[in-house]
């Protein structure tokens, strides 16, 4: 176990499936502490599902996630919230509370958790906001945010509590070229200076590669290739190749699984 | 022939498998009222959406009932020249059934199907999920609140209800057909028993105000999250409640009449 002490996250021969569908078949994934680590796949493998299972709102079927040395999947539902407090999570749909506004979303896990003082909490809340650039939309409602701009919403919420470690679930898609810049700074600057532990799930190669320390590709229920980003650029793995280099031929499919397309289109007539 | 007894034993596993989540989620959601107790804000907001905005629907509804409470009494009563009689009709009918029956009926279309579509939609939105990573439970947040401000604004809405279709039936049968005024109040002040009539109807409205509630928070809760999801479960919602509440009501009227 001296490894497991660098690593905040363990993951040991995950099983998942979704009724007769298999996900995750035997995967192992190590989340160092303080480091960014980025998991990659193209879309459909289970990469929100993977971080699921991570926060606990999805139990394996098999295997052991460990945080902390503690096996996240059997834990009792309160010690579960308790290990929560210390996560946070960007969901892939941002998931923000439509009721409230901007302001009142960050203020949230605060409120819930502390018992802090509001002009404390409104200190707080608009540090985050001016994190993410969006201090003056703190009184619009969600639904008058375009989709990036919820996504950064979320991003301040997610890191409201100054979590131990943050979950992105897609953090830079609908983003345009300069807040994605802003984004790959906030993420490794937070990052580096909170000593945060970073997860990151995305398909931008290029953003991944310039801030992950550590890199999984996943596909078809298998880990396919990881290692930092100089291994995954120079890997000659068809795998990884393909991924890196967005080709369309090679080993990872483009498609969902199905009988040949051939067939298919035949057996319309 | 095996094969159909086997399909019907898992039916009947899946069947109390599912009533067993059922009953457990219901044990949690009114074990957090114990914290809740501690945050008011939270239930006054939901008394607000859930009780207070049904208010205007049941005052308007226990009006008209009353009246035709009103109409319907005095002409059967004035063949018997038991017009007199006119107040204690009206008043034992609302309190006893119609009050806590009716308002239940109106609150499940008013209130719950609402509240099955917020928490359904916010299940669709993954805003429960989204709490649940918090490390806030919904159960707590989302759920307890509701329920418990749905137990509480039943009574009170079946309450004004009756009051009100009192006083609609007043205006009928004296204003209008000419009842004498103190035979009206003096006849219902005697013969409405308070054990007997009112505490069994503030009774069935906290029972009904337990499962409407309930059913509409349930529904939404454990929708499939999707829009068809979402509008089946509000579907259900009234549908459910509608039939529990009359069944039930003629349960408890049995069990009241011993
Ligand atoms: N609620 C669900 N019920 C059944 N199957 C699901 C459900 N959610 C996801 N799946 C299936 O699980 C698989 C993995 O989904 P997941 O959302 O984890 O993919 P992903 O890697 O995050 O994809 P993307 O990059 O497009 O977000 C998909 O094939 C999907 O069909
Ligand atoms: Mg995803």
């Amino acid at each position: 176990m001296s490894e497991a002490d660098n690593n905040l996250v363990r993951i040991r021969n995950l099983h998942f499936s979704r009724g007769h569908s298999k996900i995750f078949n035997g995967i192992d994934i190590d989340i160092p502490k303080g480091k960014i680590t980025a998991i990659m796949g193209p879309s459909g493998t289970g990469k929100t599902t993977l971080l699921k299972l991570i926060g606990g709102q999805l139990k394996p079927q098999k295997g052991t996630i460990h945080f902390h040395g503690e096996n996240i999947p059997a834990m009792k539902t309160k010690k579960l919230y308790e290990v929560r407090k210390k996560m946070g999570m960007l969901f892939q749909s941002g998931a923000l509370l439509t009721d409230m506004s901007v302001f009142d979303n960050i203020a949230f896990p605060m409120r819930e958790h502390t018992e802090l003082p509001e002009v404390m909490i409104r200190d707080m809340v608009l540090m985050k906001l001016q994190a993410v650039g969006l201090r003056g939309a703190r009184d619009l409602n969600p639904s008058q945010l375009s989709g990036g701009m919820a996504r950064r919403v979320a991003l301040a919420r997610a890191i409201a509590l100054d979590p131990e470690m943050i979950l992105y679930d897609e953090p830079f898609t609908g983003q345009d070229p300069i807040s994605m810049g802003v984004l790959v700074q906030l993420i490794r600057s937070m990052n580096d200076a909170l000593e945060l532990t970073s997860v990151i799930v995305s398909h931008d190669i290029q953003e991944t590669l310039a801030i992950a320390d550590k890199i999984y590709i996943i596909s078809q229920g298998k880990i396919v290739g990881h290692g930092d980003p100089q291994e995954m650029n120079q890997s000659d793995s068809p795998w990884i190749n393909q991924f890196v280099h967005g080709e369309a031929d090679g080993p990872v499919p483009f498609h969902y699984p199905a009988r040949s397309y051939k067939d298919d289109m035949l057996a319309g007539q | 022939m095996f094969d159909w007894f086997a399909q019907f034993g898992n039916k009947t596993i899946e069947f109390f498998a599912r009533l067993g989540k059922e009953v457990l989620l219901f044990i949690q959601t009114v074990l957090a009222f114990v914290p809740l107790l501690l945050r008011p804000a939270l239930i006054v907001q939901q008394l607000f959406s859930i009780g207070v905005r049904s208010m205007l629907l049941i005052i308007v509804s226990g009006f008209f009932v009353g009246m035709v409470l009103g109409l319907q009494g005095y002409n059967t009563l004035v063949d018997f020249g038991a017009e007199e009689s006119l107040g204690v009709v009206v008043a034992l009918s609302l309190v006893r059934e119609l009050g806590p029956v009716v308002t239940a009926l109106l609150f499940a279309g008013r209130a719950g199907s609402a509240l099955t579509a917020e928490i359904g939609l916010m299940k669709a939105t993954e805003q429960l999920s989204g709490l649940e990573m918090m490390a806030v439970n919904p159960v707590e947040r989302i759920l307890a609140p509701r329920l418990l401000a749905g137990i509480i604004s039943m009574p009170l809405l079946a309450a004004m209800f009756s009051a009100v279709g009192i006083f609609g039936g007043y205006l009928v049968g004296v204003d209008l057909l000419g009842v004498d005024e103190g035979a009206y109040w003096s006849q219902m002040q005697a013969k409405v028993d308070f054990d007997q009539d009112i505490v069994n109807g503030v009774i069935k409205s906290v029972v009904f105000g337990i499962v409407t509630t309930w059913i509409a928070v349930y529904e939404g809760y454990t929708c499939v999250p999707t829009s068809e999801g979402v509008s089946g479960a509000t579907t259900r919602t009234v549908v459910y409640s509608a039939l529990v509440v009359l069944g039930l009501d003629f349960l408890l009227t049995a069990l009241m009449l011993e």
